[in-house]
């Protein structure tokens, strides 16, 4: 076990004052969790840190179950319920069902809500019919069906207040998203990069469900809302049409670069943050130039769309390296001055850290030694390849060819990290991240599009890196360096959301089902409990009668579910190595079940 | 019938879909009989594949391995072992016949209830998959009968004369 305890954690009284006092934009707005948990990521900002502090680093080991709560969802159960006063809200896989659950009253049913939806969407939803959640605003709760059907819910009845149509399955797009509500408006985006849809990202107005906006990752500057010469990437004007310009004939309008990760949101600059995926095909020689924008951060004003700057982190994939992971926004101070940053873990290994008003890259390091594909990514503002990855020939599938078997990538078309969400502690100032540490050989080949089919391209095979037998790390990572601080192998990727604390307990799930609690300062494990399913939910806590409340999904799925449930098989092991990665379901079954744990009332 | 699987029937790709095999109550002895140019079939004339003595396997069991990866992985598993999502199809065609593994993948499978969500797509209009589906089928009929290990197959015949013409006139 790896434990660099390193001393980064002498601004962290500061930077707590300064989160406490910051201009408090707004009421609605706070820049942490408190006894609500009241959108996806606790606040705003994507923190994932609640103030909360009954359970510290001292009394952890004394955490209890004190309910538990049965979707009646065999399917894998991502993200994490609100709490809203006295209410929780639990959402759950295809079907898409919803209760309103009452906290004074023992987790009674208040209401429930379940669509009715076409079944022929099930098999459109690559890798399971996951849902990550709600989002709460304007007295109403929010779901983005997996029929694209967005519908607003009133919070207090569960009656259907709108609902819009966002896009079209039978084409393959499906909605897997959890919404985000800042002020009068709710943002979406889509889900289908297998299926080259062409994404966008939607602002819909929370009072009647009318389209405010609605802005695509790749086509002309109208349809993308870049502002030629205004919006800019690494600090220069971007060109007029550059998205189009980086593609060859019509391949852009099969392009994906869906959408279908976290939001977060600035009050200081009303911009709102979210990540593009992959561009169709995964075969890469089928889609020569940049791909712009997939793969690319964007930051837009949250009220009109238009895009203040963006950035590609991985021009032309050809490792399927989707860039939907959450922006996380935190302000630290990087060689002694205050900067408003943005934190994201990529699931093409590297972390960045970029100034989240101008879009200047600060930081960009890898987050697993394992990372092969790229040496590095440069980060000389006056070198022509400024910003982008630096390729290893031997890891490019564009360069190795069609048909070829390219091995030993690292890391797997999963990333180093996926949809998990990292945790941010203004008290260490530090992020936690659960991660993958999985590599993969990877075979790109010719495929044609059919609208609503499948649009692959390539073969992949995973398994861990060279010599190790864990296929998970959950980390501790200083944003300003651009380094591990600590670090707790797994058995298996960690795919479960953290949550830190202002107790100093930090806390994420496993694929095995353990809810583990562990040391914010130095990762030592405080506490584990197994629930009764793998979790790649996220894990959220809530105040109620003045008791502190940790709560998690638990329900094996997603590409887990699936990609681990018989087993890694290593390609280029002898037979016999086999045994060295454990199956899944040696150790877990499905079910969504609701975990609610608190220390021993005295 | 839809305007790809007429295509895919000319192109005789897949000539028995709607041939009719009846469904047999165990799938026939899938030792090769003959051959030909790369492409072994059983005695009931079926496709089938071949292991030669040093592990090499025949072209279509490899390229089947490639496309039922690519394409049937992310539901059935690797290796065609199953998930928390689909069947294992090594178990499923240890009692499925060629003709029944046709007409799923051309017309899809359904089985939803209150207890179940199990939706097997139809793929007929999809010619990444039916211009293969001979190819996979043998991949798969390997490994219900344990004829090769997990993982992708380590050497394989040439690709036979004609194929890529073949593919290419399928593919479009
Ligand atoms: C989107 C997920 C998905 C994909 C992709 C998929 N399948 Fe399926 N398949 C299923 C499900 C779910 C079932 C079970 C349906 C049922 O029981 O009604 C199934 C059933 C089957 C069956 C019938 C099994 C039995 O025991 O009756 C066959 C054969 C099959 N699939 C073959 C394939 C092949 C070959 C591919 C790739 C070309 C493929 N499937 C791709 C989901 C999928």
């Amino acid at each position: 076990m790896s434990r660099t305890f390193l001393t980064g954690l002498l601004t962290s009284a500061a930077l707590l004052s300064s989160v406490l006092t910051a201009p408090s934009v707004l009421a609605q707005t706070p820049a942490a969790a408190g006894k609500e948990w009241a959108t996806p990521a606790g606040s705003l900002n994507g923190q994932r840190f609640s103030t909360l502090n009954q359970i510290t680093a001292q009394n952890a080991s004394r955490l209890q179950v004190a309910w538990t709560f049965s979707t009646g969802v065999l399917r894998g159960h991502e993200g994490a319920p609100l709490v809203v006063g006295d209410v929780m809200f639990v959402h759950a896989p295809f079907p898409n069902t919803v209760f309103a659950l009452d906290l004074n009253n023992d987790g009674k049913i208040l209401w429930k809500y379940e669509p009715k939806q076409d079944p022929n969407v099930i098999p459109v939803m690559c890798c399971d019919t996951v849902n990550r959640g709600l989002a709460y605003g304007d007295g109403k709760i929010f779901l983005h069906q997996a029929d694209t059907t967005l519908v607003a819910l009133d919070a207090k009845t569960g009656n259907v207040a709108w609902s819009v149509k966002t896009d079209d399955p039978s084409k393959g797009a499906t909605g897997t998203d959890a919404p985000l509500v800042v002020k009068d408006k709710v943002y979406v985006g889509v889900s289908g990069g297998e299926f080259g849809v062409r994404g966008w990202f939607g602002a819909y107005n929370t009072a009647d469900g009318k389209p405010a906006w609605k802005g695509y990752s790749i086509g002309p500057d109208s349809d993308t809302l870049i502002v030629p010469g205004k919006t800019t990437e690494l600090g220069k004007p971007v060109a007029a049409n550059s998205s189009i310009a980086s593609w060859q004939g019509d391949q852009w309008k099969i392009g994906g670069g869906a959408t279908w990760g976290w939001k977060s949101y600035d009050p200081q600059t009303n911009l709102i943050y979210y990540g593009s995926g992959n561009p169709s095909t995964w075969n890469p020689k089928q889609r020569p130039g940049d791909n712009k924008y997939s793969m690319t951060i964007w930051a837009r004003d949250a009220d009109t769309g238009a895009v203040k700057w963006l950035y590609q982190m991985t021009p032309h994939d050809e490792w399927d390296y989707d860039g939907v992971n959450e922006m996380v926004l935190a302000d630290q101070e990087i060689d002694g001055k205050p900067r408003n940053l943005l934190v994201h873990f990529d699931r093409n290994g590297f972390g960045y850290t970029l100034d989240r008003v101008t879009g200047e890259l600060l930081v960009a390091a890898k987050f697993d030694p394992a990372v092969n594909w790229a040496s590095k990514v440069d980060l000389d503002p006056k070198s022509e390849t400024y910003g982008r990855p630096q390729v290893v020939p031997q890891y490019s599938t564009e360069h190795n060819g069609e048909d070829v078997n390219s091995t030993n990538i690292c890391p797997a078309a999963l990333g180093t990290k996926d949809e998990q969400p990292s945790a941010f502690s203004p008290q260490t100032g530090l992020f936690y991240v659960p991660t993958n540490h999985v590599c993969m050989d990877y075979e790109p080949f010719r495929v044609s599009y059919t609208a609503g089919q499948p649009y692959v391209g390539a073969t992949l095979s995973m398994y861990p890196p060279r010599g190790d037998t864990n296929m998970g790390n959950f980390i501790a990572w200083d944003a300003r360096t651009g380094k591990i601080v600590w670090s707790d192998p797994e058995q298996f990727s960690v795919w479960s959301g953290a949550l830190a604390t202002a107790g100093d307990v930090v806390f994420y799930g496993t694929l095995e089902g353990y809810l583990k609690a562990v040391d914010a300062k130095t990762g030592k494990e405080l506490y584990r409990f197994k629930t009764p399913s793998g979790i790649i939910g996220n894990v959220m806590t809530y105040e109620h009668a003045g008791r502190q409340y940790v709560a998690v999904l638990s329900g094996v799925g997603g590409w887990a579910g699936i990609g681990l449930a018989a087993g890694l098989n290593d390609p280029h092991a002898g037979l016999g190595a086999v045994g060295g990665y454990a199956a899944l379901n040696q150790y877990t079954s499905l079910g969504g079940t609701l975990t609610v744990f608190a220390l021993p009332q005295n | 019938m839809t305007r790809y699987a007429r295509y895919f029937l000319a192109a005789g790709m897949a000539s028995c879909l709607m041939a009719g095999f009846a469904r047999a109550d165990k799938p026939a002895d899938p030792a090769a009989v003959s051959s030909d140019e790369g492409k072994y079939t059983d005695k009931d004339g079926r496709p089938t594949f071949k292991v030669h003595k040093d592990g090499k396997v025949d072209f279509y069991t490899y390229i089947g391995y490639v496309r039922y990866t690519a394409n049937c992985m992310h539901c059935h598993g690797p290796d065609g072992l199953g998930s928390t999502y689909a069947p294992s199809l090594v178990n499923s065609l240890k009692s499925l016949d060629y003709a029944d593994v046709m007409t799923t993948v051309a017309n899809g499978k359904k089985d939803v209830s209150e207890s179940s969500q199990l939706v097997m797509p139809s793929f007929g209009e999809n010619k990444n998959i039916m211009c293969y589906i001979d190819a996979i089928y043998i991949y798969l009929r390997a490994r219900s009968v344990d004829a090769i290990p997990r993982g992708r197959p380590q050497d394989h015949e040439p690709k036979p004369k004609g194929f890529s013409e073949t593919e290419d006139s399928c593919m479009g």
